[in-house]
């Protein structure tokens, strides 16, 4: 694996991305601290948006730049394999990210509620401090709700979050197929599976988009509903953020399928994508389990 | 092709801002790392010349917290991280063979972001001077509360600034990784590689676990302050308990990311002035493997006073306690080296032994903190602080300096002053000693740390320690003179630099060629 081509790993000139991208990250974060410094009311700071387009004229830029590179051909066998490499072991590290924010659910629901209830050796404490918590997951009253309001209702596994699980795992199957098409060679099915997928992918966004406004406007659970709304919308955030750039990724991928970009035997942006869709697929069955279900 | 620009080296600043070259980058980190360490120093100089007599002498109980607070994280990931980087850098393409990094481009991100992230931190310093609020000042672990309720405002430019570290170190880890699992020259097998090598490879690995726990966190307290969530608050079904979880959970395996490559160099250079081959070259791959598991089962060792239940603070005394054993396994194989080899001092090996010697009693004070019921008299002791620094100044900043004499003929060309060079270990060795062994008695009699103020009863080895610590910090500019002076001009060193030596690096000419292997050799 590692001998082939040897001697033509493909070393590009000096870049400019780089510098751009840590100029567009830097300017970013000022624009974001800044607009939550701002008063009440306040628009965010035009600094944000001018980060916001940095990084995407960086994305447009290098993306472009390793496009062309491997359109002419300047990628070995050795050089895909990096690729693949560093691709699994990113996604390996999302998963870690998201690993935290489940480690604080679980910590939550396991530890830190029930001992505010008085289980383990907490009984005074709870006693003492907050006579009137009633420990029952999910939280229908914090131990302060003059600080944290408890929402009416939780949000349940049924309506919504189960037909987006429907509609993950459907365009999963439907990129798969698309895959499949693509290695044998068949553009109209390929077409099919990808605009399916992007269709799919976009009818998620649109449905978490209307249970957030059914949580905030109905349930009365908003980040600020005390350590369930604060797990359930950090969590369920997060992952939509990722369908976000996936689905971006998606159309992305989807252009250059029409550009005819990919060869049946030579596609690895199109698994990268497929790779990390399918990864937040699978982080959507977790937080389905244990954010809506259990 | 590109082949055809081999030789041909940029110019001008462009050289550094657009690098995509595995040693420039290199360079760009260890520089950094220097610069870093000159100003986190400062810090600890103001914080030990505070603490030179009982009383408030020099500077509000409110900077001595914000230099505590930056002089920790300066040192953890402004110098430690990324002078190993930079060492990596610049040793992990010739060590196994290959022309450059992996993903080249990416190589000069991860770099260009450490000074984007300091930039935002050493900023909130700058304005807290000029009287325009306050720098983070909650102390390297930045717990919560103090760091979400009670913080000042430059705490969210902070939480911005381990994002951005965060995403520097995750791609570098990647970038390592993919040059290790795809770079080798033809013929070199895992168990071939050096152990330099391999212990990066499982620190990379380290990197990816864990940086992105740490960003969870920092995101959960930026939550915490600025969208009303209460991860961290009791009063919403929280727990500020949580923070130290997850903190800990990423700041355990960090010790590990800071220590493993140090253990990496040394394996590289007591074989070569010992002229003997790494004892028990196996094991030490499986040591420096088992180590990096355990680290991921002991993470709640720092919190044995916080009140968690008794099963828990035993099986994290317990797991803790193991990881003594393939530590152990460590030391006695580098004594094992140098066991009748024909041993020669030169600077690098100096250090190298001074590590042994100093990073296994900070290993041994490590035990004692492990031990639960001993630890609730330790917790948040001078005898911590002791402890830390032996492991992290003696141990990986010795290892670091051992690794610039070791390589530096590599990568200048030139041999470094021998002569300076020894004087220079001597008096950092002496006033390390002078300035860390004291803490060990003030903290097992009670001094707190983080604390400007102590009884009088600490006086005396208050004032040995910051003399120690005087002496040290000056040292170093001696070092910063010796590696100028290497760069500059000395004698020619050859091929191998040292009669001992042996690997790829080893058979480039001195100074190494821009483009390392553009033929990868042969291992046989």
């Amino acid at each position: 694996m590692t001998t082939s081509n040897q001697g033509n790993y493909f070393i590009p000139e000096p870049s400019k991305w780089p510098i751009v991208g840590s100029i567009a990250l830097l300017t970013t974060v000022i624009g974001a601290v800044t607009s939550m410094h701002a008063n009440a009311g306040e628009p965010p700071s035009m600094l944000l948006w001018v980060g916001f387009l940095m990084i995407a004229y960086l994305f447009f830029g290098w993306f472009g730049t390793v496009i062309n590179e491997s359109m002419n051909g300047k990628y070995n066998a050795q050089v895909d394999h990096t690729f693949r490499l560093s691709m699994m072991w990113f996604i390996f590290s999302e998963v870690m990210f998201f690993a935290g924010f489940f480690g604080a659910l679980f910590y939550a629901r396991q530890i830190s509620v029930p001992f505010l209830g008085g289980a383990a050796n907490n009984a005074m404490t709870a006693e003492l401090l907050w006579p009137a918590f009633d420990a029952v997951w999910p939280l229908l009253s914090n131990p302060d709700n003059s600080i944290f309001t408890a929402p009416k209702e939780a949000m349940g596994p049924g309506g919504l979050p189960a037909i987006n699980t429907a509609i993950l795992l459907a365009s999963s199957v439907t990129l798969t197929w698309a895959h499949h098409a693509l290695r044998g060679g068949n553009r109209k099915n390929l077409m099919i599976g990808m605009f399916l997928t992007v269709i799919l992918g976009v009818a998620f966004l649109f449905l978490q988009a209307e249970e957030y406004m059914h949580a905030y406007s109905e349930l009365g659970l908003t980040l600020g509903s005390g350590i369930y709304g604060s797990t359930f919308f950090l969590l369920t955030g997060f992952h939509g953020f990722h369908v976000t750039m996936g689905a971006t990724m998606l159309i992305v991928i989807t252009i250059r399928c029409m550009k005819g970009h990919f060869a049946p035997d030579n596609h690895f942006g199109f698994e990268a994508v497929a790779w990390y869709w399918h990864f937040v697929d699978v982080v959507w069955l977790g937080l389905f389990i244990f954010v809506y279900w259990l | 092709m590109s082949d055809a620009h081999h030789d041909h080296k940029p110019t001008g600043i462009g050289r550094w801002l657009f690098s995509t070259n595995h040693k420039d980058i290199g360079t760009m980190y260890l520089w950094f790392s220097l610069t870093m360490l000159f100003v986190g120093g400062t810090m600890a100089l103001i914080i030990r010349a505070e603490l030179f007599q009982p009383g408030l002498q020099i500077v509000e109980p409110e900077f001595f917290n914000q230099m505590t607070t930056l002089h920790g994280l300066i040192m953890v990931f402004g110098v430690i991280m990324p002078a190993f980087v930079g060492l990596a850098n610049w040793q992990v393409p010739m060590m196994i063979g290959a022309p450059d990094m992996a993903l080249p481009r990416m190589n000069n991100w991860s770099f260009w972001l450490l000074p984007t992230a300091f930039s935002m931190l050493v900023a909130s310093l700058i304005m807290s001077i000029m009287g325009m609020g306050s720098a983070p000042n909650f102390g390297w672990t930045f717990y919560a509360p103090l760091s979400t309720t009670f913080a000042p405002a430059s705490t969210d430019y902070f939480i911005f600034s381990v994002h951005l570290l965060g995403i520097s170190s995750v791609m570098g880890a990647l970038n390592i990784i993919a040059t290790i699992m795809n770079m080798r020259a033809p013929g070199m097998t895992y168990m071939k590689m050096p152990i330099f090598v391999w212990t990066w490879f499982i620190t990379a690995y380290l990197l990816i676990a864990v940086m992105p726990v740490l960003a969870a966190a920092v995101t959960m307290m930026l939550t915490d302050r600025n969208f009303g969530t209460s991860f961290f608050s009791a009063a919403g079904g929280g727990d500020p308990l949580l923070f130290q979880h997850v903190f800990w959970f990423f700041g355990h395996p960090e010790v590990y990311i800071m220590i493993l490559p140090a253990f990496g160099v040394v394996s590289q250079i007591i074989p070569t002035f010992a002229r003997k081959k790494l004892f028990g070259y196996t094991s030490m791959v499986y040591a420096t493997a088992s180590i990096a598991f355990l680290s991921f089962i002991v993470w709640a060792h720092h919190m044995v006073t916080t009140g968690m239940p008794v099963a828990a603070e035993l099986f994290f005394m317990y797991a803790t306690m193991l990881i003594a054993i393939p530590t152990g396994v460590k030391v006695f194989n580098w004594v094992s080296t140098m066991w009748r080899g024909s041993l020669t001092f030169e600077t690098p090996m100096l250090f190298a032994i001074a590590f042994v010697v100093l990073f296994t009693i900070g290993g041994f004070t490590g035990l004692m903190l492990a031990i639960a019921p001993a630890d609730f008299q330790y917790q948040d002791t001078y005898f911590v602080v002791a402890h830390f620094h032996y492991v992290l100044v003696t141990g990986s900043l010795f290892t670091i300096m051992a690794a610039v004499y070791y390589w530096i003929p590599k990568w200048t060309g030139n041999m470094y002053d021998e002569k300076l060079g020894k004087v220079h270990f001597w008096l950092t060795c002496i006033s390390a000693n002078v300035l860390f062994f004291p803490m060990h008695f003030v903290g097992l009699a009670g001094m707190p740390r983080r604390i400007p103020d102590y009884s009088i009863q600490f006086t005396e080895f208050n004032q040995m320690a910051s003399i120690g610590a005087f002496v040290f910090g000056f040292s170093q500019l001696l070092f910063l003179y010796i590696v100028i002076k290497a760069i500059k001009g000395g004698n020619k060193a050859t091929t191998e630099v040292w009669e001992g030596a042996e690997g790829l690096e080893f058979t480039l000419p001195s100074p190494a060629p821009f483009h390392s292997f553009t033929t990868p050799p042969q291992v046989k």
